[in-house]
């Protein structure tokens, strides 16, 4: 199971990368993607949301099932990758290349929910 | 302990992600149900449905104790050929479909589903004492069922059992026989061409390994679900149970009411017909692909009234989204009803199914 070094994680199976500018980059695990199966729907939040820390914010769908995905932290929605929603396969192709949404954190905002990687991967040893 | 089919081990070792079906544990994929079903459009896929039971039934009066079960009508039927019916509780209520398949003069082969066998079997026998028809029936909890399904599919069937491939290449659709310790139906729950095959276990193993290495693609529950929703198929437990009668889930054309036959179920089927707004069947698209997926309990609204959809899912070869409904009488294919997705109502167009005929989408998108 795929588990980059340099992302943070969350239990609800979300990744986090920081980014240069201070914005945080959110997509859904490779141990997500595979639970899930085929995606043939995402719908991603509107850009200028205001989000609690785990609050469901954007929606992954399977031939089989949807799934919640969820804010890792406090923040506003800065960006959204459009291109998803046409090509919800390619979350199963690269789970880690398929962004969801960048997120500016809220100031003082909250990081206990995010795991280190090696963190993450005991998690979901456990869980299969 | 879930149940397991002979074909168990197989699955595992080709990498397929197993899951609880009904107390049998089954391939839900091999790693793309999506990919499984183009492949079964396209060429050939093959699924594993062993946890479906075979049931033989013989004697001397087989004829009329199954006219007598089902809503279809076996006397209609040349020798070696099969029909698709359902099997009706006396209020019309559906008990189970089935396929029964003419194999020899004093005998019919039936395929039931598994969620409902021991149903079925309780059922069949006590039609047989209480009717006192002189039948016998065998169930065949010994036979693994292989089902191999596309365009190419008879022509991989016969490359790798070639003593079997004369006969395979002249079945005629819905016929049968045996050959080569094989039992044979030109029959299939895909919209696409093919067989399903019933056979010793451990031939089984040895077929679908021999399938696979001439390239037919090992495929599960998943595109199972998409290839026969397409395809504007039924699911027992899903687009009617033991609740609705055949008349309100699109299965009318299975009922043979053309001679005064009884069987079971048959007073209250033509009761409802009389009585008039009978619920109706009717396939939905929806096109909008950044609406969600259509699936099954979302609610239905019509300008005759509310309905619900019974089954739903993304149709790899349609490319939307794609449903069986439940609605009153006087929706019609054409028109557009609305559909309750995640909170918001949807536009959807009704269809009359299949979505799919022969790998080319009927409707358009």
């Amino acid at each position: 199971m795929n588990v980059p070094a340099g992302l943070r994680y969350t239990d609800s199976h979300e990744w986090v990368r920081n980014e240069s500018d201070g914005t945080l980059t959110v997509g859904i695990t490779d141990f997500a993607q595979e639970a899930l199966g085929d995606l043939v729907f995402v719908e991603l939040p509107a850009v200028g949301r205001q989000l609690a820390s785990g609050e469901a914010c954007a929606v992954v769908e399977s031939v089989k099932a949807a799934s919640d995905v969820y804010a890792p932290l406090a923040g506003e929605v800065v960006a959204v990758n459009a291109d998803l929603p046409q090509q919800p396969e390619s979350l199963n192709a690269d789970a880690y290349a398929a962004w969801l949404f960048r997120l500016r954190p809220a100031p003082g905002a909250d990081t206990g929910r995010l795991l280190e990687a090696a963190a993450y991967a005991a998690n979901i040893a456990q869980e299969k | 302990m879930l149940k397991r089919t002979p074909l168990y081990e197989t699955h595992v070792a080709s990498g397929a992600k197993m899951v609880d079906f009904g107390g049998w544990e089954m391939p839900l994929h091999y790693g793309s149900q999506i990919e499984e079903h183009h492949a079964v459009r396209r060429d050939a896929g093959m699924f594993d449905v062993s946890h479906m039971r075979v049931v033989d039934v013989d004697g001397v009066d087989v004829r009329e104790y199954l006219r007598w079960l089902f809503a279809n009508d076996v006397a209609k039927l040349e020798r070696g050929r099969a029909l698709y019916t359902c099997m009706l509780r006396e209020d019309g209520g559906v008990l189970d479909d089935l396929i029964a398949y003419w194999t020899d003069q004093p005998s019919f082969r039936l395929v039931v589903n598994a969620a409902t066998a021991d149903k079925d079997a309780a059922w069949m026998r006590k039609v047989l004492a209480t009717r006192g028809f002189a039948c016998g029936l065998t169930p065949r909890p010994d036979l693994a069922l292989i089902a191999v399904q596309g365009p190419q599919a008879r022509a991989r069937l016969a490359r790798v059992a070639p003593a079997a491939a004369a006969v395979v290449a002249g079945l005629v659709p819905f016929a049968s026989a045996h050959v080569d310790g094989l039992f044979i139906g030109r029959t299939g729950y895909t919209g696409e061409d093919g067989c399903e095959i019933a056979l010793p276990p451990a031939r089984a193993v040895e077929l679908w390994r021999a399938l696979a290495a001439d390239g037919v693609a090992p495929c599960g529950l998943g595109a199972r679900d998409t290839l026969r929703l397409e395809a504007g198929m039924n699911l027992y437990g899903n687009d009617m149970d033991e609740t609705v009668s055949p008349l309100e889930s699109g299965l009318g054309w299975t009922v043979d009411l053309r001679t005064d036959r009884h069987f079971v179920g048959r007073a209250a089927l033509e009761a409802q017909a009389a009585r008039g707004g009978v619920r109706r069947q009717v396939g939905l698209l929806l096109k909008d692909r950044s609406a969600g997926v259509l699936r099954a309990h979302q609610r239905v609204s019509t300008a005759h009234g509310g309905g619900e959809i019974t089954s739903g899912t993304f149709g790899p070869t349609v490319g939307a989204s794609i449903a069986l409904a439940r609605v009153p009488a006087g929706v019609e294919p054409g028109s557009s009803v609305a559909v309750e997705l995640r909170g918001r109502s949807v536009p959807v167009d009704v269809v009359r199914p299949p979505f799919v005929r022969h790998g080319r989408v009927l409707a358009a998108t």
